[in-house]
């Protein structure tokens, strides 16, 4: 029979017919973080298949770069994946200094790292705490979302916008840091860092939490290198594989950070508890970072002089960036018009909606929340 | 109130009508003052509570605006829910779909009805309170149920299934860690079981002997399953099943669930209260029976109100447990304990027939020792996190 325009096989038992359940996951459910569908067959609380239909929230962002031009298309970054927008700025940046072959001032450089390292912490608070709050505890989502603001305010007092924040120009940033702005952001660090540790107390290790999100949605590292996982969600299948370290951008390869990757600390490598942990661990050595950054700033100028008619020479460039969600690719090609000719983005939540299918089998459906979440997967990233 | 009926009787009101007429009127009288004077009053206080206590730990403001303190939070809600449309779908099973709620909110106001606020205020002090009072909790799963089976919506469908099999399972570790109350006290009645104990806490049937104490656990636990709270909400999980079998409720009939969920909160403390706590028991601090009985409401109150706050506390902190999960906690563990706790409690009957007071003694030592170690804990996080610290209760 057909239920919902999905053929669905009737089992026929002793005198009982036992069907699956379509269920019909979103677009509009609470847990899914914008507009994601998921087609879930279900046998009572059992999942068969979850597929992920996505397409929801596609804008043709990379259409609008072809008729807005390349200082333009700055804005338009921001919301490929608003959660954390520094880093889509620095790769529609870096990808038209590629182009036309600009060098970025040392201290603009300074100043993006800073602000996208900021960013990232952002992001991963959004996502450790939206976690939390999809497995049911409502208060470390809260503390996390505090922490958030914290930053949030710092960013704005950077370039004026608390989300979308167009801070990069093509060949550096729009603006210096503020007055006594360092002061501000190693005392916010400096506040973090005992928090992070109290949030870990407060849910990370809570043997309900722990029950959860242990040996669920377990990803091999065969799966997730075949199924092209980038970011925290590859470094949980036990791969350390970063783009800032292995194909080092901007000033990545000056700084000292680790890389955090799955231990399988409480189940097996690559389940959901090691994915949330990844990101844990990655807010500390974001902080590591940002002072870096703050330590070794140079003065200079911020900003390298580009025209305002900007028209690169024909040909096409392919830069990658580590987004909050892992390695983001953008690929800019241009006939030497004022327009691009193509672009491409690839980001890491689309790659890991196509494993959802695969992991998802057998799973119970308060286990594909997890999941979903696990993947920290943005819907406007997904379909841009 | 048999008595102040018996009195009235003597001094010759009532006259010409049947002695049981005048009880069961005097019965109906009091439990209506009682439902619309105190139990719908409480539910949006409780609320208003939980959100304040929510906000507190979850270092936000919380409702301040409707009233002082925005206790009259409540009020606004419920005449925001009346003023809602009351959609009720298409697909649906109309009665079965308009009935739920009320069965639910029925199952709820009638455990009042052999709650012991006080030694002579108790609507009836029925001889079977207590199983009197498991049966009416357990009316609230037909509602349940009823309400998602007749909403013809999937996601409605699996949360009134999911309470099915929760609230049945849970049913049987509650029952369990009842029997060793019973078995000491001798009696079912619920103003018999409170009469056992007594004011200090030494007394009290939760430090009776470590049986008692794991069976006051184990009870709570269960409560807390069967009213549907975190970390056991899985009927209505928001984040998987967008509200469970209330998910086509909109208005009144939403509300209606969410008074019944809420009231609930208090049954469960003054049940465990009744059960473990000594009940309304104050020292005899004065002859005048009115104010006795008033200052026996008043801690009857607070002690079922601190089982109120720690389930608001536990809300706040846990998340949600899976369903298997759930399962396996009710029937590997809490059943196969609560048995042991009803054997146990039989043989130290039979070493103590009346009770051993230094078990009793070193019972209230291991319980504040644990409370002690609580608060060395807070220390250690506060120390560590450095947090701003807010001690005005008022914002």
């Amino acid at each position: 029979m057909s239920l919902a325009g999905y053929e669905v096989e009737v089992q026929r038992g002793e005198g009982l017919a036992a069907e699956e359940m379509t269920l019909n996951m979103g677009p509009q459910h609470p847990s899914t973080h914008g507009v994601l569908r998921f087609v879930v067959k279900a046998d009572g609380e059992v999942m068969r298949t979850a597929i992920p239909d996505i397409g929801y929230l596609h804008r043709s962002i990379e259409k609008i770069s072809e008729k807005v031009g390349y200082h333009g298309f700055m804005p338009y970054t921001d919301r490929v994946d608003y959660v954390s927008a520094m880093q889509c700025n620095q790769g529609w940046g870096m990808a038209c200094e590629r182009l036309a072959g600009i060098e970025v001032p040392r201290r603009g450089e300074f100043c993006r790292v800073l602000a996208c390292e900021l960013g990232r912490m952002a992001s991963h608070l959004l996502s450790v705490g939206t976690m939390v709050m999809d497995i049911g505890g409502y208060t470390p989502f809260l503390h996390a979302i505090r922490e958030r603001e914290k930053i949030n305010n710092l960013l704005e007092e950077l370039c004026g916008a608390r989300l979308t924040f167009n801070y990069m120009r093509v060949g550096g940033v729009a603006w210096d840091l503020p007055p006594n702005y360092g002061d501000k952001v190693v005392a916010f660090v400096d506040q973090f860092e005992p928090l992070v540790d109290e949030y870990n107390d407060l849910i990370s290790y809570n043997k309900i939490y722990v029950e959860r999100l242990a040996n669920v949605a377990v990803v091999s590292k065969e799966e997730a290198v075949s199924y092209n996982l980038v970011g925290p969600n590859l470094r949980a299948c036990g791969i350390k594989y970063d783009v800032r370290r292995d194909e080092p951008y901007s000033i990545y390869s000056e700084l000292d950070f680790d890389i955090p990757v799955g231990t399988g600390e409480m189940g097996q490598q690559g389940d959901c508890f090691d994915r949330y942990m990844t990101r844990i661990r990655e807010l500390k050595e974001c902080c590591k970072i940002v002072r870096q950054c703050l330590a070794m700033m140079p003065d200079g100028p911020v900003l390298a002089k580009v025209p305002r008619k900007f028209k690169p020479p024909a040909g096409d460039a392919y830069v990658r960036v580590e987004g909050s969600r892992g390695d983001m690719g953008w690929y800019v090609v241009s006939d030497g018009t004022e327009f691009p000719y193509r672009t491409k983005i690839r980001t890491g939540s689309f790659s890991a909606m196509s494993i959802v299918d695969k992991v998802s089998q057998g799973l119970m459906i308060a286990d594909l929340i997890a999941l979903i979440a696990s993947f920290d997967v943005v819907a406007p990233e997904v379909d841009r | 109130m048999q008595e102040l009926f018996d009195r009235l009787l003597a001094n010759g009101w009532f006259a010409g009508l049947p002695t049981d007429v005048v009880y069961a009127s005097g019965m109906m009288v009091f439990g209506l003052v009682l439902v619309f004077g105190f139990v719908l009053p409480m539910v949006p206080i409780t609320v208003w509570l939980e959100r304040r206590v929510w906000s507190r730990i979850q270092s936000r403001i919380g409702p301040n605006r409707v009233g002082p303190q925005g206790v009259l939070q409540g009020i606004a809600d419920g005449l925001k829910n009346i003023l809602k449309e009351d959609i009720v779908p298409d697909a649906a099973d109309r009665p079965l779909f308009r009935f739920a709620p009320y069965l639910l909110v029925w199952g709820f106001v009638a455990t009042f009805v052999v709650i012991p606020f006080s030694s002579s205020l108790i609507i009836a002090d029925l001889n079977v309170g207590i199983l009197y009072l498991t049966a009416m909790t357990a009316l609230s799963v037909v509602g349940v149920l009823m309400a998602g089976w007749s909403s013809n919506n999937k996601w409605s469908l699996l949360g009134g299934i999911r309470s099915a099999a929760q609230v049945i399972s849970y049913e049987i570790p509650a029952g369990l860690a009842i029997i060793p109350t019973v078995l000491l006290a001798g009696t079912l009645s619920m103003q018999g079981i409170i009469h056992q104990q007594g004011w200090a806490p030494w007394d009290w049937y939760a430090f009776h002997n470590p049986f008692t104490f794991l069976a006051a656990l184990i009870f709570y636990v269960s409560a807390l399953a069967e009213a549907n709270r975190t970390p056991f909400d899985i009927p209505e999980a928001e984040s998987e099943l967008v509200a469970g079998f209330a998910t086509e409720y909109s208005g009144m009939r939403f509300a209606l669930f969410f008074l019944a969920e809420w009231g609930t909160l208090y049954v469960i403390g003054a049940v465990m209260t009744t059960l473990f706590l000594g009940g309304w028991h104050v020292p005899i601090w004065t002859e005048n029976v009115a104010l006795l009985n008033i200052s026996q409401f008043v801690v009857f109150f607070l002690k079922s109100y601190f089982w109120a706050f720690l389930a608001m506390w536990l809300r706040a902190t846990l998340p949600r447990v899976r369903v298997d999960q759930l399962m396996s906690l009710c029937w590997k563990y809490l059943v196969p304990l609560g048995f042991i706790n009803i054997v146990g409690t039989a043989v130290i009957m039979v070493i103590w027939p009346h009770g051993s007071s230094w078990l009793r003694y070193l019972m209230c030592l291991v319980f504040v020792m644990i409370v002690v170690q609580f608060f060395r804990r807070v220390v250690f996080h506060i120390r560590r996190a450095r947090p701003e610290l807010y001690f005005n209760p008022a914002i």
